[in-house]
């Protein structure tokens, strides 16, 4: 039996707590994007998956990705972490793997926020994300991880292009559609409120993010070196194509668009961590820049409100990255990988191909089943005057940046605890 | 030769702003106040701390224009504003004693604009 090994178990112990951190770096980025009024609420749409499917994952949904089952689902074995101890998986403790992937399942729920921002009422968001772990996030992470059907055919996700981005992606987008555009999309200007939060966001996604792919190798070796080389200079590749687009189409180098250059290169290398030279990660993140660019560009044109280009930042960033990876993996920098199309293995874009269209179908379908039925025993989205008002006063009570001038102290015992009547939905249609 | 000046949600400002447009009424000043009318007061809670916000934010707009403006200006306030629910604003018509446009030094009618209405849908 393989025996724990304490540096691998060092490393892993912090590449968690890293992961971790990037879904408060998520509450930042996407909180700048969006107006004053939304701004709390956008970040709680962050913040409460870390309770929600943290408590989901634990409960049944690591059981349902990793335990031993078939090729489409896991088992029950470990349905309220039952046999989850300190026995060695890999060559670290199993609590401590089942801790290090529930942050995976919880930045991955929290991404798909972003397309519903600033008109998704909270309780029915909660509710999503909960069933979404349940039903997507598992079973895709069974399928590409646990040892399920992809995993056997040899598709390559080091740490987590389909898993992670394709599936939060797409998800995004049937999101955005079942949803419908907020009332003012398209009508006025929506400008983010807070650059400089943006800008935070995405420095600490970054350096989340060689916990996310450094720590993929599931231990402190050669290929967690690699995968963490491979994180810094991919984004670094896109940062620069990136920036060279913003200036050369619009004549500036923007704030926004480099945090955004920086998170696309971050998710394309994703998949590819593990199984590519530096020099090819170098080039998978420069040419990742393209398509997310014009996807973004393209996608402000229609009446689809992706409010925050979910589905063009993960979903074509994860999509090109996965590809890129059968295109440029070497095994000789990876001998449990394979090699690519230039190495002379055409096979593995297909097999890739077959991961990104298994994963986005199956994300898609199931997305828009869960929204319609969650839709038929509540209202997803808050009514136009509500939106008008803003999210965070009628959802949480709360104002980001209130002054408290024109506020009264209401002392502990006089407090009316129901909720006012201006904010319940049926007072307030127009 | 009117002032009028109307108190608004400010979440209505944009719908307000574009059926001015509409009604061809040009130039106008927009500030942002603090106020109530009366209506049902919010209560919020930062930890221990419980607060009835008494005074909400509005968006004050003050608008100069010529006697055939006025009805105009008015009726795509009272439309575009509206919500029906308490707390939707007031607008407020006042005589004004005379205008001077800066620039010009142009007087009275001739300093708001325009003098007259082209169309008016609102």
């Amino acid at each position: 039996m393989v025996q724990i090994d304490k540096a691998d178990t060092a490393w892993m112990l912090v590449s968690t707590a890293l992961v971790l951190l990037m879904t408060p770096a998520l509450a930042f980025f996407y909180g700048g994007l969006v107006r004053n009024k939304n701004s709390l609420n956008t970040m709680m749409m962050s913040f409460v998956a870390l309770g929600v499917v943290g408590v989901t994952w634990a409960v049944a949904a690591y059981s349902l990705a990793f335990g031993d089952g078939g090729p489409l689902l896991g088992s029950l074995a470990h349905l309220g972490l039952t046999g989850v101890g300190l026995e060695a998986k890999g060559t670290i403790p199993h609590v401590l793997f089942m801790v290090y992937q529930a942050t995976f399942a919880i930045i991955t729920a929290a991404l798909i926020s972003g397309a519903v921002v600033e008109r998704m009422r909270f309780g029915p968001y909660v509710a999503f994300i909960t069933l979404w772990t349940l039903l997507v996030y598992a079973p895709v992470a069974h399928w590409v991880w646990g040892g399920g059907w992809l995993m056997t055919r040899g598709v390559l996700d080091f740490a987590g292009g389909t898993v992670v981005h394709i599936n939060a992606g797409v998800s995004a987008l049937v999101a955005a559609l079942v949803l419908g555009s907020r009332k003012d999309y398209g009508r006025q200007a929506v400008l983010p409120h807070n650059v400089p939060f943006t800008l935070l966001g995405a420095g600490l996604l970054w350096f989340g993010w060689f916990g996310f792919n450094g720590g993929s190798a599931l231990a402190a070796n050669e290929l967690a070196g690699l995968a963490f080389t491979n994180t810094f200079l991919a984004p670094t590749a896109t940062l620069v194509v990136w920036t060279l687009l913003d200036y050369f189409r619009t004549g500036r180098a923007t704030a926004v668009g480099a945090a955004t250059g920086i998170v696309v290169g971050l998710v394309a290398i994703t998949p590819a961590a593990g199984f590519v030279s530096p020099a090819g990660a170098l080039a998978l993140g420069g040419v990742a820049a393209f398509p997310s660019y014009f996807v973004i560009a393209l996608r402000s044109r229609t009446r689809i409100d992706d409010s925050l280009d979910v589905f063009a930042g993960h979903g074509i960033g994860g999509l090109t990255g996965a590809l890129l990876t059968g295109v440029l993996a070497e095994k000789l920098w990876n001998p449990a990988g394979n090699d690519g199309l230039l190495f002379g293995n055409p096979a593995q874009l297909g097999l890739q191909a077959l991961g990104c269209l298994s994963a986005a179908l199956y994300a898609a379908l199931m997305t828009f089943g869960i929204l319609k039925v969650l839709g038929l025993v509540m209202s997803l989205r808050a009514v136009p005057r509500i939106e008008g008002v803003g999210m965070d006063v009628s959802q949480h009570g709360e104002e980001a940046y209130a002054s408290g001038e024109g506020s009264i102290l209401v002392p502990p015992d006089a407090l009316v605890p129901e909720p006012l009547p201006a904010f319940t939905p049926q007072m307030a249609s127009r | 030769m009117k002032l009028i000046v109307a108190i608004i949600r400010p979440d209505r400002l944009n719908e307000v702003l574009e059926a001015l447009y509409r009604s061809e009424v040009r130039g106008l000043t927009v500030s942002r106040v603090l106020g109530h009318g009366g209506e049902t007061e919010r209560v919020e809670t930062y930890r221990g701390t419980t607060v009835k916000v008494d005074l909400q934010e509005k968006v004050r707009l003050e608008i100069g224009v010529s006697e055939p403006f006025v009805l105009p200006t008015v009726h795509a306030i009272l439309k575009s504003a509206r919500t029906g629910e308490v707390g939707d604003g007031k607008v407020f018509v006042l005589d004004v004693a005379q205008v001077f446009r800066i620039r010009t030094g142009e007087q009275n009618e001739a300093a708001v604009t325009p003098a007259e209405p082209v169309a008016v849908s609102g």
